[in-house]
């Protein structure tokens, strides 16, 4: 342990700025070589960054897409917040599109149960609102060190009219070169910061002394127990009768949806100590996150229909 | 903090995805719950050890076959440094996807297996790794478990590859070779104790060494604009910035530069990073610069020195190029090619050579390139491109080939 730790040390507070001056470029040719570019935005502390790396692409010109929220009906409270004071905050424009009108217009079908969640529903209203606004690019906070079908995506992934991903028939992507063409119909995913690891994206945050939602850092919450994992109580959580709520000091490592992210147990208050925990943790990011583990290939399943 | 890129080579099954898996899982970089998924997933593949590929090999198909087909890129970091390493398919007919992933690297990491010794592809990901000029070559020569650990048969197939290396390498590229066995942790992240008579590093102790200076900074100063900026607001109202990416060199505020392909000139009045002003930038750097004057420039335009007289700007000319397509490469056929961010049309006049790679030969009076072939054409493009002879400048010497129909990227090009 006392080795661990040690290395644990050398390792904090050092972002590679190389990959800022890499995103920041993507940022730039996403802006010259599509019509209609929308950035995806979840309230996460993965597309708040791409905000911030925009914000720095274009600057002191304003960010020249909008900004695209999802709303599953099912975020927390906390994250709906600060999105709308970042647009504001930013000046950027502001789409919102509800999964809620996607099921009430009958396209989209809620789930029962009790792991019920509307993580696959999202991709419905997604595509329709790339359809609605005409956008042939989508910038996206994937990662390729979140989940093994991510680590073969490409920077520019170019997707159907469906919104379909076809992991044989990729695009070589060479050197930083990017090549943006599509025809009618097609629309480009784009990852800017395809490269950096969870790791990266912390100590960014600090460096660039970024605010994120609070519920990323620990604060006290009514939750159950479930699979060995703690989940927040709310009205979209399905609950046995045996998952009785308490509540406890906690914090969420990755914000999604309330019904398919799971909190930790933790007291950390302050970005170092998130920092801490994250290089000694024994769980990946992506293990706290229900919607993968349906099935070893469940990403790159979702991916297939349309999912980010 | 420095960011070391590789990628692996060799042909398939000789362990690539075993190896980066003993990587990650030896330098402690796999969290506890993807442990227990590989023991899961090993066990169900009916093995009684942990299967370290399955790590990369993510996609449904690779898993069902057992086999790498595109590229996967792995993070893992020491005190040292972090690392992006591709791992890449060692299957022929996926060779683009190796070359693809080989692009950004500074190290190759070669794998050959101790039993069969060199095979055809050996030689192409050599040729593959000289020609896009990747300046440290390390070979792997993994199973030795397989062949009792034997000192005499890795210096064997030693011996056969450095006559291989000799005519593949060029001056800046070093080659060294390491037994390893990536099944059993041998020579990868500790000392091998079941090869006592191997005296060199492991084969992390050789990444955390390596010193790739950059020479980039000392290169000529290239600067593709991306991007104008032109906020239009009150607070700056005539502002016009240029926005891009260094490829190489340095530029510093004052310099006296020219525009090409226009040739007008100028001077460096800020070089700007979101608030801060600098005083120069170096390759590699996202950057905003402003000029003294208002001269049009868009996006497409190089920004160089104006010192210089030897200005980059190519409208006849030769170049290696990977094809990537499987419709082939004809002579006469029109391209949109890419350089960097500059996109122009060209045709390609005649295709001059076609290498073999296993030979280290050449045919001349080729018909045509196919799907993953190498060769050498001749071109002409509708506008001067501002490249560098790849060999001289590879930030500023590479190409992309996209057919103007399917919109595909189909071939990359390196400027002789
Ligand atoms: N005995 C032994 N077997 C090994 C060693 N390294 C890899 N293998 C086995 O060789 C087989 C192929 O390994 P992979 O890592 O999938 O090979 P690869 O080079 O990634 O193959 P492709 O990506 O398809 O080109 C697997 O069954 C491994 O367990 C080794 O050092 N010793
Ligand atoms: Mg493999």
């Amino acid at each position: 342990m006392s080795i661990k730790m040690s290395a644990i040390h050398d390792k904090i507070g050092q972002f590679p700025r190389e990959l800022e001056d890499e995103s920041i470029y993507i940022m730039r040719e996403v802006a010259a070589q599509f019509e209609r570019p929308a950035l995806l935005f979840s309230g996460g502390k993965d597309s708040i960054t791409l905000v911030r790396l925009a914000q720095k692409a274009f600057f002191p010109g304003k960010i020249p897409f909008p900004l695209v929220h999802i709303d599953t009906g099912h975020n927390f409270p906390e994250t709906i917040e600060f999105r709308d004071w970042l647009a504001k905050e930013t000046g950027a424009e502001l789409i919102v599109r509800y999964v809620q009108d996607s099921i009430d217009q009958g396209k989209a079908k809620e789930e029962s149960g009790k792991y019920a969640s509307r993580n696959v529903l999202q991709t419905v209203t997604l595509l329709d609102t790339i359809e609605e606004f005409k956008f042939d690019a989508c910038i996206g906070g994937a990662r390729r060190d979140e989940e093994k079908a991510r680590a073969k995506e490409r920077i520019f992934s170019v997707r159907d009219d469906f919104g379909q991903w076809d992991a044989k028939r990729q695009r070589p992507e060479l050197f930083d070169m990017l090549n943006g063409r599509i025809s009618v119909g097609e629309n480009v995913r784009v990852f800017p910061i395809s490269n950096w690891t969870e790791l990266d994206v912390w100590n960014y945050i600090k460096e660039e002394k970024m605010e994120i939602p609070s519920i990323y850092f620990a604060h006290q919450r009514q939750v159950i127990q479930r699979d060995g994992m703690l989940w927040a109580d709310s009205e979209h959580l399905n609950k046995e009768a045996d998952e009785i709520p308490f509540e406890t000091t906690v914090r969420f490592r990755t914000v999604g949806d309330m019904t398919c992210t799971a909190a930790v147990s933790s007291h950390a208050v302050d970005i170092d100590v998130i920092i801490e925990e994250i290089l000694s943790a024994e769980i990946s990011e992506r293990g706290a996150r229900i919607d993968d583990k349906r099935s070893e290939a469940a990403m790159e399943k979702r991916k297939q229909q349309g999912y980010f | 903090m420095d960011i070391l890129r590789i990628a692996t080579a060799g042909s398939v099954d000789d362990g690539k995805s075993t190896l980066i898996g003993r990587l990650l899982y030896e330098t402690n970089s796999i969290t506890k719950d993807k442990i227990e998924a590989l023991e899961s997933a090993s066990k169900r593949k009916g093995l009684n050890f942990l299967d370290l590929s399955l790590l990369t090999d993510g996609l449904i198909a690779e898993r069902e076959q057992g086999i790498t087909i595109d590229v996967a890129n792995i993070y893992f970091s020491t005190p040292t440094r972090k690392y992006i390493i591709a791992d890449t398919p060692g299957h022929i007919e996926y060779t683009r996807n190796m070359v693809t992933g080989a692009s950004n690297a500074k190290v190759s990491l070669i794998l050959v297996d101790a039993r069969q010794g060199i095979v055809e592809q050996t030689a192409r990901h050599l040729s593959i790794a000289s020609l896009l000029r990747i300046p440290k070559v390390i070979i792997c020569v993994n199973k030795m478990d397989l062949v009792q650990y034997e000192e005499s048969k890795f210096n064997e197939i030693q011996h056969k590859l450095s006559e291989l290396v000799s005519k593949t390498t060029f001056k800046g590229q070093t080659v060294s070779y390491l037994p390893i066995s990536s099944l059993f942790g041998q020579n990868i992240t500790k000392k091998a104790l079941d090869m006592p008579w191997f005296n060199g590093n492991t084969l992390l102790g050789e990444l955390e060494t390596f010193e790739f200076a950059e020479t980039l900074a000392q290169a000529p100063a290239r600067f593709p604009v991306q991007f104008v900026v032109r906020p239009m607001t009150e607070a700056y109202h005539d502002y016009r910035g240029y926005a891009g990416k260094i490829s190489s060199g340095t530029f510093k505020v004052g310099d006296e530069i020219r525009v090409l392909p226009t040739g007008q000139t100028s001077t460096i009045a800020t070089i700007e990073k979101f608030e801060n002003s600098l005083e120069q930038a170096i390759a590699g750097e996202s950057i905003v610069m402003t000029l003294s004057n208002d001269i049009d420039i868009s996006r497409g335009n190089s920004i160089v020195l104006a010192s210089e007289t030897d200005l980059p700007s190519l409208k006849d000319f030769s170049a290696h190029v990977c094809w990537l397509d499987h419709q082939a490469l004809s002579p006469g056929k029109t391209y949109l090619l890419q350089h960097g961010i500059h996109v122009t049309k060209a045709k390609i006049t005649q295709i001059t050579e076609r290498l073999d790679v296993t030979q280290q030969t050449s045919t001349t009076e080729v018909g045509q390139l196919n799907l993953n072939e190498i060769g050498k054409i001749s071109l002409r493009t509708a506008q001067a491109i501002s490249a560098d002879k790849y060999a001289e400048n590879p930030s500023n010497g590479s190409f992309i080939l996209i057919d103007e129909f399917s919109n595909s990227t189909v071939g990359v090009g390196f400027v002789d």
